[in-house]
């Protein structure tokens, strides 16, 4: 369970349901560790200011994060959280480890565009 | 930018929370402007037990705690957002931001803290995540079996070097000092266990690899000799560098680039 205000994916069928109903998806992936939470008070922050995208994150320590662990765009990962984003249901890009919220911004208006 | 704060405050650690707390509890209208997530460098540690008062709790636990007490007070918190300039003259104090908006007070109390010291080597920002990383608690478990190097002298180097034995089968510190910062028992800790091997007097220089991390190179201070070392994984625990870069041409700063506070009482 993650600590965070930002609504919480639980499965992999809930992951999948959401990427497919909703055209722009940014899903943090991790635990309540000191490079995942700044990511979390972010992406709070930026669910009022971009409507045009979701916000989720997810819990690491669980198989039904496998979808977003074992996704190619991952691969080489070493440093949580899993940063990943969707348009249209693809995973179209992904980050590893703390971001800031300029940051974030920069890749939701390179992908989300 | 109509409305005029009794009180702003830059930062949003311990400190400008605290500053939070006691400015809004005494029914004076605060703002805190922070860069970053709320709770500074009490997000950045997994536990935390020597705050006084409390046993021993999460960081971002007590960021929260402290966060919820001050806004319960009334105070008014902007995070995440990025500092341009400070105006400190005359008795209406402005702070700009980087995305153009400003906000006034009557006063203003600076805290803005640390963030963690960068190596600044090539690539150092493209690795971070993948071949470098900031903290054992959050990553070490992706090197389980691996072998890594831990870069720094002080508490935060040698305890997480130690952490991370858990998962590393060998755990190497770098150390630009022949000798160490930190508090005896954590060097004592660290010299105790099988796995962790030192190499002193030198600082990393260059993360070899494509991709995947390879290796690194060494330099050796004394003689500039470099040398090359294979391994799985860096992390790094420098110590930090403090929050003033907007605030050179406002304060007194030293040569660490900190905040001379009452450098005339000293």
């Amino acid at each position: 369970m993650l600590e965070t205000a930002v609504h919480e994916i639980e499965t992999a069928t809930e992951l999948e349901k959401i990427i497919n109903e909703n055209e722009n998806v940014m899903v943090s992936c991790g635990r309540m560790g000191p490079m995942c939470i700044p990511v979390y008070d972010a992406m709070e922050e930026l669910e009022e200011e971009r409507p045009d995208v979701k916000f989720y994150v997810m819990g690491f320590d669980t198989s039904e994060a496998s979808p977003i662990r074992n996704a190619p765009l991952c691969r080489g990962f070493m440093g949580l959280p899993f940063n990943v984003y969707y348009k249209n249901g693809q995973m179209v890009t992904a980050t590893t480890s703390i971001q800031d919220k300029e940051q974030i911004i920069s890749v939701m208006d390179q992908f989300f565009a | 930018m109509d409305e005029v704060y009794d009180v702003m405050i830059s930062g949003a650690g311990a400190a400008g929370l605290a500053a939070g707390i006691y400015s809004s509890r005494a029914k004076l209208d605060t703002l805190i402007l922070n860069e970053g997530a709320i709770g500074g460098q009490m997000i950045l540690t997994d536990e935390i037990a020597n705050y006084p008062g409390v046993e021993s709790t999460k960081g971002y636990t007590l960021a929260n705690i402290m966060k919820k007490q001050a806004k319960d007070f009334g105070c008014k918190i902007k995070s995440n957002i990025k500092i341009a300039g400070y105006k400190l003259e005359g008795n209406i104090k402005t702070i700009e931001l980087e995305d153009g908006r400003s906000f006034q007070a009557k006063s203003v109390i600076l805290a803005p803290g640390g963030k963690p010291r960068p190596l600044n080597i090539p690539d150092e920002e493209k690795c971070k995540g993948t071949d470098i990383s900031y903290c054992a608690t959050c990553d070490g478990d992706f090197f389980t079996g691996k072998e890594i190097i831990v870069v720094g002298g002080g508490n935060s180097a040698l305890e997480e070097a130690v952490t991370l034995t858990n998962f590393a089968s060998k755990v190497t510190i770098v150390h630009q000092f022949n000798n160490f910062q930190a508090f005896e028992h954590a060097i004592q800790e660290a010299k105790k266990n099988p796995k962790i091997s030192f190499i002193m007097g030198s600082e990393l220089r260059e993360i070899k690899g494509n991709e995947i991390l390879e290796a690194v190179m060494i330099e050796t201070l004394t003689t500039g000799e470099l040398s090359e070392m294979k391994t799985d994984g860096v992390f790094i625990f420098i110590g930090y560098l403090p929050n003033t870069e907007s605030l050179k041409d406002v304060v007194k700063t030293n040569d660490r680039n900190e905040i001379v506070v009452d450098a005339d009482k000293i």
